[in-house]
């Protein structure tokens, strides 16, 4: 296996299959470690991990902070917005001021694309994106991309379904890019007015046709809906929406017979899946959370190791 | 101030003179052109290797005085403006306050003539606070010294208020200026809706919102047979519709910023705020069709569009960063380098979109050409020169600029204004 | 010396660890309450080994399990790029039980610190035991084997390889060489 050279994780644009792959693997010894009684080990002791989130956050953050606490590294939470922010004091600003204590790691969200790259092109830390703007959420694809092979044993060949608001979709977007790199061939399946323009050139298919994509897929992978995309106006009804691009038993019985349900959470029962459904046998959305915290364990293992250059 | 160029290659839009003539400038007006002047009194500039031209104009420049003197002041702007080699500026109303009655045009006018480097014009705006409600007294502006009124910054969205704008200011000869934007297209759009804006997760604002302003208009100056300036067109389609009205004898005429002659919406992919523009930065094929509307004709004038920001406003995430980038020291860089090295467009022609064609639009009869009895503005350039763009050495308040670090070729030597020499590199 | 040099063949090691078996149930009286634990790599397959004897003499195995120590490693910011971790398979509970703890090569003492360490984290066993195949000495911590395969003096710039078919798919071999020097036989 090849050697771990990467500094930060902003997107998997930046990774290739082989670090990919890497990734998945570190993180199948580590799965290991959240099922002992004592769920620590000791590998990141005296490492400083920042989480700097300017956008709420519960499920991801708590993720990277179960991960690097069963990984022995301090843990520290900042919850910022542009109104804790003194005037004058810019986001940049505020990160070089966390760094100066010496912190080795920072996972970072914002709801402008471009800000962990910003800083990481200013910091020495280690700079872990957790979701930035529209455009990238590479530990959501790599979990999910973890999960996919855990269930079916492979990624590549398979066919992935990715359906809802891809517009508005970084998780859509970051693994559109990581399942292309593993050799999945991706579709993706929404409201006309929430399908990005050009999204093809990014590696996958435009289907409006549900049921074709049920039919044809190996892996479904819904989507939240934001209540929001209704007052904006992106589509008529959440009823509307439910009725044709949300997934029931009854549509799903055209699906192949062993297909995952995959949903990046929270599950908004009734719209995109119904409670059936997402509770059902084919859902692995709960696997998908456990996998998480293997998956960043194995992040932050590969960032923060080594000796410092 | 009497000023001597000697051995002066001069371009005019119509015409590059082969054989070095001496310029005498005397009392702010070019007196006398002639193969050898000898003159004792006079300030001597040698002009040899250089190219003597008009002074150039930029018609749409944005000062922020009053009310944003820490990204740029009159005085500032003025500095920028001559290290660029510009002679006249026409600043943008969209102040705090809006430059919307003539006690602002007065105060601007008493700062520039202070400052004294450059001929600085305001242009009004169209309604009053720019608020899209009500008309300003355009005549009152007009008398005041304005050229042009303009709501830049935003459109005239209400159409009946702008058909009533240009009526009225067909009456008053004042040229009605348009920023085409439709702002419930463009809404939240911080980017070029496309391909890049679906790569990047940023949110797009489609052409859409700058054609069917431009539509629009082409409708509204042909129904009232009357003229109107487009502002810095972006878009292919944008292009064509000028050119199409252009043929049917509609008075339309156009500008273009070097910025949407050189960068693309790939350039945003560095995250870079200061390609954070408006409008935004547009496709490879775009940039094409600005150029062969430069070349052809279809756009008139190059201008900067010019908008200073402090690092503080800049140095914000992507999303939330003020749009412009500063463009007075960089357009005759970028002009050479883009369009004139590689043969787009003559010498010639681009002292007519920088000089000739923006003096005609706004009126300015004296200025825009070299001739004897016309205004002693000059600016005098070295072609061959290829310099970096540093940080560093920007004049303006600002550096909020995207081409840092780029190596351009041809540079201002010289900038005489009113027969005073301005700037001397 | 200047080639590489064999110290145990085929044949040693399997009395090696026949006889290691022996000691191990000598010692705690039968195989009770016993578990056995390889380190990885190679501390693995002689665990099983080592589990085969045991079952020929008392006929039945005891419980099995394979650690990873990379995680608690101490050296872990010295070297420049992160070590792959593997799996750790205990799937036995540890506590109160007399753990055997296998390795290949027993040397600083280091790779032994981490796997207690790693050990305690899945329980409180009774009593930890080391069986170490080769003692090369050169200790840094205090730790010492309880049993041992053959204890071969060895100056700090040399290195112990010991081969094994599981892992290295050559014929088991022993051998010392140079730091310098590369393997004829690889």
């Amino acid at each position: 296996m090849s050697e771990w050279t990467k500094h930060d994780l902003l997107d998997l644009q930046g990774l290739s299959a082989a670090e990919i792959e890497m990734v998945l693997e570190t993180a199948k010894s580590f799965r290991e470690v959240s099922t002992r009684d004592v769920k620590k080990v000791p590998v990141l002791r005296g490492k400083t991990i920042v989480m700097l989130f300017f956008e709420p956050s519960t499920r991801t953050r708590v993720s990277f902070e179960l991960a690097a606490k069963r990984l022995s590294a301090d843990t520290l939470n900042i919850s910022a917005n542009s109104s804790s922010l003194s005037k004058g004091e810019t986001v940049l600003d505020m990160a070089q001021n966390i760094e100066a204590m010496n912190v080795d790691l920072i996972i970072t969200r914002h709801s402008s694309a471009g800000v962990p790259k910003v800083l990481s092109e200013n910091l020495q830390a280690s700079i872990v994106n957790a979701g930035d703007g529209c455009r990238a959420h590479p530990t959501q694809a790599l979990l999910d991309m973890f999960t996919i092979q855990e269930k079916l044993g492979r990624i590549k060949g398979l066919k992935v379904g990715i359906i809802g608001d891809i517009l508005h979709s970084r998780v859509a977007r970051s693994n559109i890019i990581g399942l292309n790199k593993m050799g999945a061939e991706v579709t993706v399946c929404g409201p006309s007015t929430l399908m990005p323009i050009g999204i093809e050139a990014m590696g996958t298919k435009v289907n409006y046709d549900l049921e074709e994509v049920i039919q044809t897929s190996d892996v479904l992978m819904l989507l939240r809906l934001q209540k929001e995309r209704q007052k904006d106006k992106f589509i008529p009804s959440i009823r509307e929406y439910a009725k044709i691009f949300g997934i029931n038993a009854e549509k799903l019985k055209h699906a192949k017979k062993d297909v995952l349900i995959m949903h990046p959470g929270p599950v908004n029962r009734g719209v995109e899946l119904s409670a059936d459904v997402a509770d059902g046998k084919y859902s692995v959305i709960l696997n998908q959370v456990t996998n998480g915290v293997a998956v960043r364990m194995a992040i932050l293992y590969l960032l923060l190791g080594g000796k410092q250059q | 101030m009497t000023v001597l160029i000697k051995n002066a290659i001069i371009v005019n839009a119509d015409k590059m003179n082969d054989q070095p003539q001496d310029i005498l400038l005397e009392k702010g007006s070019i007196v006398q052109i002639a193969p050898s002047i000898k003159n004792d009194k006079a300030t001597v500039i040698d002009a040899q290797g250089k190219l003597v031209m008009p002074g150039l104009i930029d018609i749409h420049v944005h000062l922020r005085e009053p009310g944003r003197e820490d990204k740029e002041t009159i005085e500032t702007g003025a500095k920028a403006a001559v290290h660029g080699g510009f002679t006249t500026i026409m600043c943008m109303p969209n102040t705090n306050p809006v430059i919307d009655n003539a006690m602002i045009v007065d105060s601007i006018f008493k700062e520039a003539k202070r400052v004294g480097l450059v001929n600085v014009i305001p242009i009004g705006a169209i309604t009053k606070g720019q608020k899209d409600e009500e008309l300003v007294d355009i005549f009152e502006l007009q008398k005041a010294g304005c050229l042009a009124i303009s709501d830049d910054g935003k459109s005239v969205v209400n159409s009946q208020l702008m058909r009533l704008a240009m009526d009225y200011a067909k009456m008053a000869n004042i040229l009605v200026i348009e920023h085409c934007e439709e702002p419930l297209l463009s809404a939240g759009g911080v980017m070029n809706e496309g391909k890049m804006s679906t790569q990047l997760g940023i949110k797009g604002q489609s052409g859409l919102a700058e054609t069917v302003i431009v539509a629009r208009d082409i409708e509204l100056a042909k129904y009232l047979d009357t003229k109107v300036h487009m502002a810095h067109m972006s878009l292919r389609r944008s292009v064509e519709l000028i050119r199409q009205a252009k043929k049917e004898g509609i008075q339309i005429t156009a500008e273009a910023c070097p910025h949407h002659f050189t960068l693309t919406d790939e350039d945003v992919s560095s995250f870079n705020t200061s390609t954070k523009v408006n409008p935004p930065l547009r496709t490879k094929d775009d940039v094409a069709a600005i150029k062969e509307g430069i070349k052809d004709g279809t756009i008139d004038c190059i201008v900067t569009d010019h908008a200073p920001h402090t690092q503080e406003d800049k140095e914000v995430d992507f999303e939330h960063a003020p749009f412009g980038m500063i463009g007075l020291e960089t357009s005759v860089g970028l002009t050479i380098t883009e369009l004139v090295e590689p043969k787009v467009i003559s010498w010639a022609q681009m002292v007519e979109k920088m000089s000739t064609a923006p003096a005609k639009i706004v009126g300015l009869e004296k200025k825009g050409v070299i001739q004897e009895g016309m205004d002693a503005d000059i600016t005098i350039i070295d072609p061959q020169k290829e310099w970096e763009v540093r940080r560093e050495d920007f004049v303006s308040k600002s550096k909020n600029s995207p081409f840092i670090g780029r190596t351009l070729k041809g540079q201002v030597t010289t900038t005489i204004c009113g027969g005073k020499v301005v700037y001397q590199a | 010396m200047t080639e590489p040099h064999k110290v145990l063949d085929k044949e040693h090691i399997r009395r090696a660890l026949l006889r290691i078996a022996h000691e191990i149930l000598e010692k705690n009286k039968g195989h009770e309450n016993l578990c056995i634990v390889g380190i990885r790599s190679r501390g693995v397959p002689l665990a099983e080994r080592i589990n085969q004897h045991i079952k020929q003499i008392e006929g039945e195995e005891i419980p099995l399990g394979i650690l990873d120590i990379t995680l608690y490693r101490d050296d872990l910011t010295l070297i420049a790029h992160q070590p792959v971790v593997h799996e750790t398979l205990i799937n036995f509970d540890l506590t109160d039980k007399k753990i055997i703890l296998v390795d290949d090569v027993l040397f600083t003492g280091r790779t032994v610190r981490a796997a207690l360490d790693a050990l305690v984290d899945f329980g409180r066993p009774a009593s930890i035991q080391l069986a170490s195949l080769i003692d090369r000495g050169h200790r840094e911590l205090p730790i010492r084997a309880d049993y041992v395969g053959k204890n071969i003096p060895t100056s700090l710039d040399q290195n112990v390889k010991v081969i094994l078919k599981e892992v290295d798919d050559k014929a088991d071999q022993v051998i010392v060489v140079n730091r310098n020097q590369k393997e004829n036989n690889e």
